[in-house]
């Protein structure tokens, strides 16, 4: 069972870790969504989903409870991050943020 | 495993710093917001961490939920607002 929660933390970091390397280097702010908004989301499911068996090694009535309520966060996640990003997409549009093309200046 | 869940909040914590940068030296102000979002959406993880480490999950989850409904909520609030402002220009 640990070395299930193990492993599967270890995939979630290699996400997170992609997400943020994501943020920090791609050219433009549209592209830099993209990582923010999907990376940072499948990692955080597969940590959640790490946290939620390992609290089931003792397997209890409130322990499962518990368990059920860490999914709850993730479902809740999996609704809200996307729409927050589509929402900050949608400010940089109407604001007039051009896109970057190639060959323009890295910003 | 205490030492395993120790790591992996410490490696959060350097990812949050990471992003931090983008929050703070971000060229336009939606790359703040994307910074901000990066930041809150791991701090869900980590309070969650945080519960394991003292052992009291049954709270914790509590307050990430709540984290994750603010965040939510504000990163909202601010795109609504910089969508009625013009003034996205480059710094």
């Amino acid at each position: 069972m640990d070395i299930l929660v193990t492993i599967l933390m270890i995939c979630g970091l290699v996400f997170l870790t992609g997400g943020t390397v994501g943020i920090l280097r791609f050219p433009d702010f549209y592209s830099r969504l993209q990582p923010a908004g999907k990376l940072d989301t499948l990692g955080t499911l597969l940590l959640m989903g790490a946290f939620a068996i390992y609290n089931l090694h003792h397997f209890t009535l409130p322990n499962v409870l518990t368990s059920l309520k860490i999914m709850l966060v993730v479902v809740f996640i999996f609704l809200s991050s996307p729409t927050a990003v589509h929402a900050i997409v949608d400010a940089g549009m109407r604001a007039g943020l051009m896109p970057w093309f190639k060959g323009s200046k890295r910003r | 495993m205490d030492q395993v869940f120790l790591y992996c909040a410490l490696y959060i914590g350097m990812l949050m710093l990471l992003s931090l940068y983008r929050g703070a030296f971000g060229p336009t102000v939606p790359d703040r917001l994307i910074g901000v979002n990066a930041i809150g959406s791991k701090t869900v993880v980590l309070l969650i961490l945080i519960g394991l480490l003292y052992e009291r999950v049954d709270m914790f989850v509590d307050i990430s939920l709540a984290y994750a409904l603010l965040n939510f909520i504000a990163v909202l609030a601010a795109s609504k607002y910089f969508q009625k402002r013009k003034g996205l220009y480059e710094e």
